[in-house]
């Protein structure tokens, strides 16, 4: 029997996975010395596993475990990577940072306070497939570009970075290269063996380990420093200090080494049911999918349904849990950043919805979702006075609108 | 975003949606709101020559809110005058609806497509 309501919002985060979670209980009642303590068997084995968990992390990107630093999450190894570069070398290198206008906003928002501590940065928009060339990436660096950033995946449109060539051109230029890969991990081989990144950095509740842990890689040849962000005990070798939470890290570590052994029959899987999803909805008339659909991760679908606005979709369909990229709920009303950066219409904007689907996700699940879609969209379309205009032969773009 | 049962209830059964037939006697037409912001309604009153609403109808493209909002209207106009239809204000709507704060320009929007659809007959009709 289908359960509802079915989670289709894996790019929020995923469940923890049972395997993961087994792993974890032990070091929260028996085993729960603290990693920094040397004096004794407690300490010991805490830091063991915390250990054995850093080897499992390095292993999913092919990188040294002394390369990998533990964090609360993606977005402290953000603020962490950006910041402590940008400082740390803004003396000898310059103060100018090259990003993506597309980033989540973990990045640009550390890009922005630096620019308010006098660095300047260059936001690269993106193309209408939401990816950027290496031509424009060439373009939007300097002499003094001292931080470049730039995610793997992006985690709206689930469209993946030329990352592997950006990173030779920021070599070549001596900027540190910096890439957000919170929504890659498990999504798509990364070896930080080849590929000429910096800093990378790392979330576990994306890739169904808990929440509230995650990890910078912080390159070693050539030597990456960077300036604490945390001060206080030294932990992690003075880059990020805090008591280490051995049973999150555990649960990193498992999810991370499921991921590796998993990946690559799990996608394969995720993409037949994505492709089924798409190719579902696609005979839905004025229906746009957003963003490039070649270099895109498998779990991925975001779709325009035009007419029709995101969040009362939300409402028609909460049988299936989803996200938009309508911001009604926000007091800005500004849709998505993503989309609008894309060069998407404002009403497409609105009108999207993001499908990610994941580990648990069912065929029964999926077709149920298509079927609700078409029964749903159909009635809304009935209400939408744009839907009605559209079929009467009327260009919304040449309608003036009051705006309010 | 969790919804008030009224918002829920005209959502999923909203009252008097569609348009009146192009040539139809007595119909004025308001619409506000544009899709760039999240929202259009278009809400049609059709006028008896007593100067009373007889009925009224909506088309949204917009939040649940909005949805019900226009709804809500449709009802509250029929049997009023143009004037005792201008009384009708957001905060009504908005008490009614039990809407949260981010989402009154729902019912600011509501208010001001009676104003357009009102504004829309008095010009039809000025002669």
């Amino acid at each position: 029997m289908l359960k509802l309501p079915i989670y289709l919002d894996y790019s929020a985060t995923t469940p923890v996975d049972p395997r993961v979670a087994d792993r974890m209980i032990p070091w929260l009642v028996e085993k729960f010395g603290n990693p920094a303590s040397r004096s004794h068997a407690f300490g010991w084995e805490a830091e063991k596993a915390v250990e054995e968990a850093r080897e499992q992390v390095a292993a999913l990107v092919n990188a040294d475990p002394k390369e990998i630093i533990w964090t609360s999450g993606a977005t402290e190894s953000n603020n962490l990577a950006i910041k402590g570069a940008a400082n740390f070398y803004a003396g000898t290198k310059g103060k100018h940072i090259v990003t993506v206008a597309t980033e989540h906003k973990a990045v640009l928002d550390t890009v922005k306070e630096l620019e308010r501590q006098g660095f300047e940065a260059t936001y690269i928009e993106p193309q209408p497939n939401g990816l950027i060339t290496v031509d424009q990436f060439k373009a939007a660096l300097r002499k003094d570009t001292v931080v470049a950033s730039v995610m793997a995946v992006n985690n709206e449109i689930g469209v993946i970075q030329p990352i592997a060539e950006l990173g030779e051109i920021a070599r070549a230029n001596g900027t540190i290269f910096h890439v957000d890969a919170a929504q890659a991990t498990g999504k798509m081989p990364l070896d930080l063996a080849k590929l000429k990144v910096d800093l990378m950095s790392f979330s576990a509740h994306k890739t169904y380990g808990p929440k509230g842990i995650g990890a910078l890689y912080v390159r070693r040849k050539p030597r990456i420093r960077l300036e604490a962000q945390m001060h206080g005990g030294g932990h992690e070798r003075g880059m990020r200090s805090g008591t280490l939470p051995t049973h999150q890290i555990v649960g990193m570590g498992e999810a991370f080494r499921i991921a590796r052994e998993e990946m690559a029959t799990e996608n394969e899987r995720i993409r037949m049911l994505r492709d089924r999803l798409l190719k579902g909805v696609q005979d839905i008339e004025e229906t746009y999918v957003n963003g490039d659909l070649d270099h895109r991760v498998p779990h991925n679908l975001n779709v325009s349904f035009n007419f029709v606005e995101g969040e009362s979709l939300l409402m028609a369909i909460k049988d299936i849990a989803v996200s938009s990229g309508s911001a009604c709920t926000s007091a800005s009303l500004e849709p998505s950043y993503v989309l609008r950066a894309l060069g998407r219409s404002d009403e497409l904007a609105h009108s999207s919805i993001r499908f990610t689907l994941g580990r648990f996700t069912t065929e029964e699940e999926i077709d149920f979702t298509i079927k609700l879609l078409h029964d749903k969209l159909g009635k809304l379309r009935e209400l939408s006075p744009l839907w009605e205009m559209y079929k009467d032969g009327i260009d919304l773009n040449t309608v003036q609108w009051a705006a309010h | 975003m969790s919804y008030s049962t009224k918002v829920i209830d005209h959502y999923e059964n909203p009252r008097n949606v569609g348009s009146f037939g192009k040539d139809e006697e007595g119909i004025a037409t308001g619409m506000v709101g544009a899709p760039a912001c999240g929202d259009v309604m278009k809400l049609q009153l059709k006028v008896g020559k007593n100067g009373i609403i007889e009925d009224a109808k909506f088309k949204t493209y917009g939040c649940g809110s909005a949805i019900a909002s226009s709804s809500l209207v449709t009802e509250w106009v029929k049997g009023k005058t143009l004037d005792q239809a201008l009384d009708i204000k957001n905060t009504q709507i908005a008490e009614e609806l039990a809407l949260p704060p981010v989402k009154i320009h729902c019912s600011i929007l509501a208010e001001d497509a009676i104003k357009a659809a009102v504004a829309d007959y008095k010009k039809k009709h000025a002669e």
